[in-house]
């Protein structure tokens, strides 16, 4: 089997404009899901609203594509009655840590076990371009013409601070990694965490000087810091500059878990 | 064996619902539904099913959703603030055509309003509140042993027709503690299954499809979105949106009569009251105390769909006279059904009407 073989051909072509990078993200989680050997039948993907929330509709699973930020809530009724289905959330940073940033904190303290692979591109793309919890200060969007002047969340050091046992972080770079990544989430009991932040050429990208994709891609893998390399200039002293992010597997632990089939 | 408690409101709430096969609970701790939650948290566990309390009523909305799609038997409870909370997935549950129960003990609002006292101030709400054109189901018990068996029934109505279907109580008989005959058991209606092959979302005849349980390898694709009979987005074409809001409402409305639960008392009566929950109580003191064979009484148990049928057994009704704890809100319903004046008899503050409130409505109005 391929990943392919996940895909419903009857729903080409989808939605995503030219040069997103949700497919990349989508192709890493099928194929990380592909090699864990899981059945379609056993396999349930939860999303709420937003772009990433489209993926679960082009996927030959069964499927529940929900309100917006309550994927989490949803996945955490499949999950805990019927413990036996493997439940893969995907969401976007506006779904999850704006509208549904409670119920992400929640579902990181219960520890249930999920997956969620979060597409973050930084703005709200299917609205056309707002800024998000998530885009970086004095960035463009629709809704900060003069720049974003709030301070961005880290998605990561929330989930791991609310308790979650897996998080990751990758790019649309990273892709061998980032499949690495999911299939460690998706082999950890309880809640699993995979950040993947994204270039969005139609909302984020033409608003901040990315004129083309592949700018913007280069631009997430020259500002991503190795977690290892992070750790060691940390250790010496040495000054991270404010535009880097770490990437790697940030938290891996075995608190006592939800929903995990004894 | 049948037997005989000495029950509060919420507890036969909650063990109808056990009884009913309920095995899935999302909550979140609300005056003065909370006894409900505390009775499944304590219950559920033993008998292999689930409770989760959820971070609010948003989630216990959505949890009773997802838990719905793997088969289980899904309810919540609540009250009115946490009910507007949950307005949106209720729509989602509308739209996905997903079987769940929904309690309400009402109290009375606006917002924090009165949370120990009594209201039903919901009863639009609970029809109109999500957004778009919807129909439901709602039910409202009078007594302890209606909270037991209509939260039965709304789990056979709620897998009939695939809708959430609305336990429409209120703090009076959620609290109040009466004597209650428990049956045997409780009659079952099973949902019905998605044959194999068949689209997820074409309804037969009835306008019901069936059902693709998760898990079973029916590959369902469930959205919110407009969707065709596949399932699949389709939220740009008109036609199929007119035809998919049409048929989800048809589907409720056009079984009015099927699922109309209600008493006629004295049909030939000239002074008619309709009431339904708690105020029904008074009416039935009033009834007791004037032994007069020209007052009437069409008491409600399924309010949406509003069995408009019922009141045209009162053949020589002058007025019907509707006592509420609201302002009036299932009387204006009435109002469009009946050519006789309405007299609504709106009562809030918490409290039901006393007998001597509908006396002096009837005095009125001689």
């Amino acid at each position: 089997m391929s990943y392919e073989d996940w895909f419903r051909q009857d729903r080409l072509p989808h939605i995503y404009c030219a040069g997103c990078g949700n497919g990349t993200i989508i192709n890493c989680t099928l194929a990380a899901i592909d090699q864990m050997g899981w059945k379609k039948e056993e396999t349930v993907f939860v999303s709420g609203i937003g772009c990433s929330s489209r993926a679960p509709g082009y996927i030959l699973t069964d499927s529940l594509h929900t309100t917006h930020g309550r994927a989490l809530p949803f996945a955490t009724g499949v999950k805990m009655a019927n413990q036996a289905l493997n439940v893969v959330v995907f969401t976007g940073d506006g779904d999850l840590a704006a509208i549904g940033g409670n119920h992400f904190i929640h579902a990181c303290r219960r520890n249930i076990n999920l997956t969620v692979v979060c597409m973050n591109n930084q703005i709200y793309g299917m609205t056309g371009g707002q800024g998000s919890p998530t885009t970086p200060v004095g960035c463009l969007s629709s809704t900060t013409p003069y720049g974003c002047a709030e301070i961005p969340f880290d998605l990561c050091d929330l989930a791991i601070a609310a308790g979650a046992n897996y998080v990751s972080r990758w790019t649309s770079y990273h892709v061998k990694e980032l499949e690495k990544a999911v299939k460690a989430g998706l082999e950890t009991p309880g809640f699993s965490f995979i950040e993947a932040l994204v270039q969005c050429p139609t909302a984020f990208g033409r608003r901040n000087k990315f004129r083309q994709v592949a700018d913007h891609v280069e631009y997430l893998r020259a500002h991503s810091l190795l977690k290892a390399k992070y750790d060691r200039m940390i250790e010496n002293g040495e000054h991270v500059p404010e535009d880097m992010f770490v990437v790697g597997e940030l938290m891996r632990r075995n608190r006592p878990a939800l929903g995990v089939k004894p | 064996m049948t037997r005989i408690e000495f029950w509060q409101g919420n507890t036969a709430c909650a063990e109808g619902a056990l009884a009913a096969g309920c095995n899935f609970f999302g909550g979140y701790p609300i005056t003065p539904s909370t006894e409900v939650a505390e009775h499944m948290a304590a219950k559920l566990p033993k008998k292999g099913g689930v409770f989760i309390q959820m971070e609010d009523e948003i989630a216990s909305m959505a949890s009773i959703i997802g838990a719905a799609w793997t088969g289980a038997r899904s309810m919540t409870a609540t009250s009115g603030p946490g009910f507007s909370l949950m307005m949106e997935n209720i729509g989602f549950a509308v739209m996905t055509e997903t079987p769940c129960v929904v309690v309400n003990v009402q109290r009375g609002g606006p917002s924090t309003g009165q949370p120990t006292m009594s209201a039903q101030g919901d009863m639009m709400q609970v029809r109109f509140g999500s957004h778009g054109d919807i129909a439901i189901i709602a039910l409202c018990p009078a007594t302890v042993q209606e909270m037991y068996e209509l939260t039965a029934k709304a789990f056979n109505l709620a897998d009939k027709y695939r809708v959430p279907v609305f336990l429409m109580a209120d703090e009076t008989v959620g609290h109040m503690r009466e004597k209650i005959i428990i049956p045997d058991k409780v009659e079952r209606v099973e949902r019905k299954p998605l044959a194999a092959g068949a689209l997820p979302f074409k309804a037969d005849a009835d306008l019901i499809p069936g059902f693709g349980q998760f898990g079973t390898g029916h590959h369902v694709h469930v959205t919110g979105l407009t969707h065709d009979e596949r399932g699949y987005p389709a939220a740009t074409n008109p036609k199929l949106h007119h035809a998919l809001v049409k048929r989800l409402v048809d589907k409720i409305e056009n079984a009015r009569d099927e699922m109309a639960d209600y008493d006629v008392i004295n049909p030939d009566a000239e002074q008619v009251f309709v009431a339904y929950g708690g105020p029904v109580r008074t009416v039935q003191q009033v009834m007791h105390d004037k032994k007069d064979k020209n007052l009437g009484f069409l008491r409600i148990r399924t309010v949406w769909p509003f069995p408009e049928k019922a009141l045209a057994a009162f053949r020589n009704a002058r007025h019907f006279f509707v006592p509420e704890m609201n302002l009036g809100q299932i009387a204006r319903e009435i109002e469009r059904h009946v050519t006789v004046p309405v007299v609504s008899i709106p009562k809030l503050g918490g409290e039901l009407h006393s007998p001597l409130d509908l006396s002096a409505a009837l005095e009125a109005h001689r």
